[in-house]
């Protein structure tokens, strides 16, 4: 079995939330019980004591039975059905609570009344308690559904605040998430290898080619300047700014790797204005780099194409590299972490804009000159209102 | 009058290579820079041929890594000159598990880009240690310069043991049967039976008292599947299950060597690892 179907991944609360929420519940009822106790006796008469000690026995009994029988029952189902968060987080479901309900509360509310008899009786200093009739003031039939719906009001407004409060946490895992993952990928984005590499190319060459030195820092700064604001920006931009970035990056690998590199870009001009998420592609190339060709002794090729097929638009990165066996050797595997999470990004992404429509396969290159293929496929016709970023692209 | 210090310089990167090459014979004239590697494989040929004084590695290199190299240069040095095994510069844009123990171990490590007042200290750094060196080969006898020198090599050993204790534990699955898959036939080996694994190419042999299986995976993908306090890595292309030793024994040539319960052949052990055999 998977580590991760193991119950200990479920959202839990932990104990001392759960102990806050338990000191909560019993205080919430404590208070709800006394203005039962003052209600009924200014309604129906009897001593206010005597009223307060049943409607406290009545009421805790009825949270007891209540919760304890939630907590049974949601426990029993999160274990058969280990998927499904409301069980986990100790919530049946209104079909369960129903049934606790209508079974709990008249049992609760008969031992309550026989407990709150003894607790009477055990205070004789009580004015006029003769019997068990001044427990039910009112008729047993108007307790008793006293006490249903009493009982339901608490369970209705426990529920609704204990919904109120898990959707404010998800809001708020959901708001760090995405800050996670932007750094994340601001930092897979500018891994320091490459960046200290390129840097250090740099630095030699400003000695040797001064002119070209000078055209491979335009492409750093450019390359960093879409890096950063594709990393602040969510929006949509055109394919070709998409490409520019790629192409700056290629420049700068193509100066780093020399003669190992080859690159070819292949952009229709009717395609270069349809809208993408940025860095879409740019993740696919440096995987291609970085575990396909760099690790390769004699280097090799990479082509970016973007083709129109039919109502799609296929996006394809295919290296010559080493292939997709040797890649995840685990030597790698510290940078692999990167690349699944570049992988997991493009993929989440896809889904978010196009659903099912869109698509990421990474496989082995079919021909002789082996590699890896990596194909984007996406709705030609955008299903989105195109939202083009007012960002300035490259020239 | 000692010839030339000579040097290699083993970097994938082209113009890095030509950088570091100008700026050392900008602040060392007299360094000899005999060969270019544009990888570790080719890096660790050169070397063996050459016999350098001085090694400047490259940590990320296509192929084998510079650590890689270093680690099969030790272990291939032939043992009439381990006197004079190359002094290790490693050169990294950014490694940041390896910089404390290089800062230990190697005789030098670079950071990329390369300063030149760094680089003139490492030279400075890398002159005394071959004079001391030259002073050592003059005044100690033949027979004992080679442990005195070995301390490179010891060197190099603590260096790479470090590396492998700092860098971050990626916890593997242990294996417990390994699968073997011949034509349609896959055959099932419990792991506890095999008595020594063997690189062969990209591939590993695991030998049971029996017989030998092919593993279609390297050695590297293998290792962090094992138990390493049951499997003990004694070559770079050989992990020996320790239970099923029975002697090391060194022989004349100073190697040491493993004898086995249940398998006729002797496994070398290399000058890496061979502080795992000592007695109690």
């Amino acid at each position: 079995m998977p580590d991760h179907a193991m119950p200990d991944t479920a959202p839990d609360t932990p104990p001392a939330a759960r102990w806050r929420s338990l000191r909560r519940h019993g205080l919430i009822n404590f208070l709800v019980c006394c203005g039962i106790a003052v209600w009924l006796s200014v309604l129906a008469g009897g001593h206010w004591l005597a009223n307060l000690v049943y409607s406290q026995a009545i009421g805790m009994l009825c949270w007891l039975v209540i919760d304890a029988g939630r907590l049974l029952v949601a426990h029993e189902l999160a274990r058969r059905h280990p998927d499904t968060a409301e069980y986990a987080q100790g919530w049946p479901g209104w079909r369960w609570m129903g049934a606790i309900i209508v079974l709990g509360v008249p049992l609760a509310y008969l031992a309550g009344s026989l407990l709150g008899g003894l607790l009477v009786k055990e205070v004789s200093s009580l004015p006029g308690q003769p019997g068990g009739e001044t427990s039910h003031p009112g008729g047993l039939g108007f307790m008793l559904i006293l006490s249903f719906t009493v009982a339901a009001l608490m369970v209705g407004f426990m529920y609704a605040r204990n919904a109120l409060l898990s959707v404010r946490a998800e809001a708020e895992t959901v708001r760090r998430l995405a800050t996670e993952t932007q750094l994340k990928l601001l930092q897979s984005q500018l891994e320091p290898h490459m960046l200290f590499n390129t840097l250090a190319n740099l630095r030699v060459l400003i000695g040797l080619d001064p002119p070209r030195a000078q055209a491979m820092l335009d492409h750093l700064i450019a390359f960093l300047r879409a890096t950063l604001t594709a990393s602040r920006h969510g929006g949509l931009q055109p394919l070709q700014a998409e490409f520019a970035r790629i192409e700056d990056y290629l420049a700068l690998m193509g100066i780093r790797m020399g003669a190992r590199l080859h690159s070819t870009l292949v952009l229709p001009a009717t395609l270069r204005e349809h809208p993408v998420p940025p860095l879409l592609l740019q993740p696919l190339v440096e995987n291609a780099i970085q575990h396909g060709l760099e690790p390769k002794i004699d280097g090799g090729r990479i082509e970016v194409c973007a083709a129109a097929e039919a109502d799609r638009l296929v996006l394809t990165v295919r290296d010559t590299g080493v292939g997709l066996a040797d890649a995840t050797r685990p030597d790698t595997a510290s940078a692999g972490s990167i690349d699944s999470f570049g992988l997991t990004q493009i993929r989440a992404r896809l889904a978010a804009l196009h659903g099912a429509q869109a698509r990421l396969t990474l496989q082995t290159a079919d021909d002789a000159e082996g590699g890896t293929l990596a194909r984007i496929e996406l709705p030609l016709v955008p299903t989105m209102p195109t939202t083009i970023a007012a960002q300035p692209h490259h020239p | 009058m000692n010839p030339r210090p000579t040097a290699l310089i083993a970097e994938d990167e082209p113009l890095l290579a030509a950088g570091l090459q100008a700026e050392l014979q900008r602040l060392w004239p007299e360094l000899h820079i005999s060969a270019l590697a544009g990888n570790g494989q080719q890096a660790l040929d050169l070397a063996l041929a050459q016999q350098p004084d001085i090694c400047f590695l490259d940590i990320r290199m296509p192929g084998m890594s510079g650590l890689d190299a270093a680690r099969a240069l030790a272990e291939d040095w032939p043992d009439a000159s381990l006197a004079s095994f190359p002094l290790l510069v490693f050169v990294t844009a950014y490694d940041q598990y390896a910089l404390q123990a290089f800062e230990h171990q190697a005789a030098d490590y670079l950071l990329k880009p390369v300063e030149p007042h760094r680089l003139a200290a490492c030279v400075q750094r890398l002159r005394r240690r071959l004079a001391l060196r030259q002073v050592q080969a003059d005044t100690t006898p033949v027979a004992t310069s080679a442990t005195v020198s070995a301390a490179g090599i010891d060197q190099l050993s603590a260096l790479l043991d470090s590396l492998s204790g700092a860098s971050p534990a990626t916890r593997h699955p242990r294996l417990e049967m390994l699968q073997a898959q011949v034509g349609n036939t896959v055959h099932l080996v419990p792991v506890d039976e095999v008595i020594y694994f063997e690189a062969a190419d990209k591939y590993v042999r695991a030998i049971t008292a029996e017989r030998e299986h092919l593993l279609r995976l390297s050695l590297r993908e293998l290792l962090p599947q094992l138990d390493e306090q049951r499997f003990w890595q004694i070559h770079r292309g050989t992990v020996v299950q320790v239970r099923h030793v029975s002697s090391a024994v060194r022989d004349e040539s100073g190697k040491l060597r493993l004898n086995l319960r249940g398998r006729p052949e002797r496994l070398l052990v290399s000058r890496l690892n061979a502080h795992l055999f000592k007695g109690m």
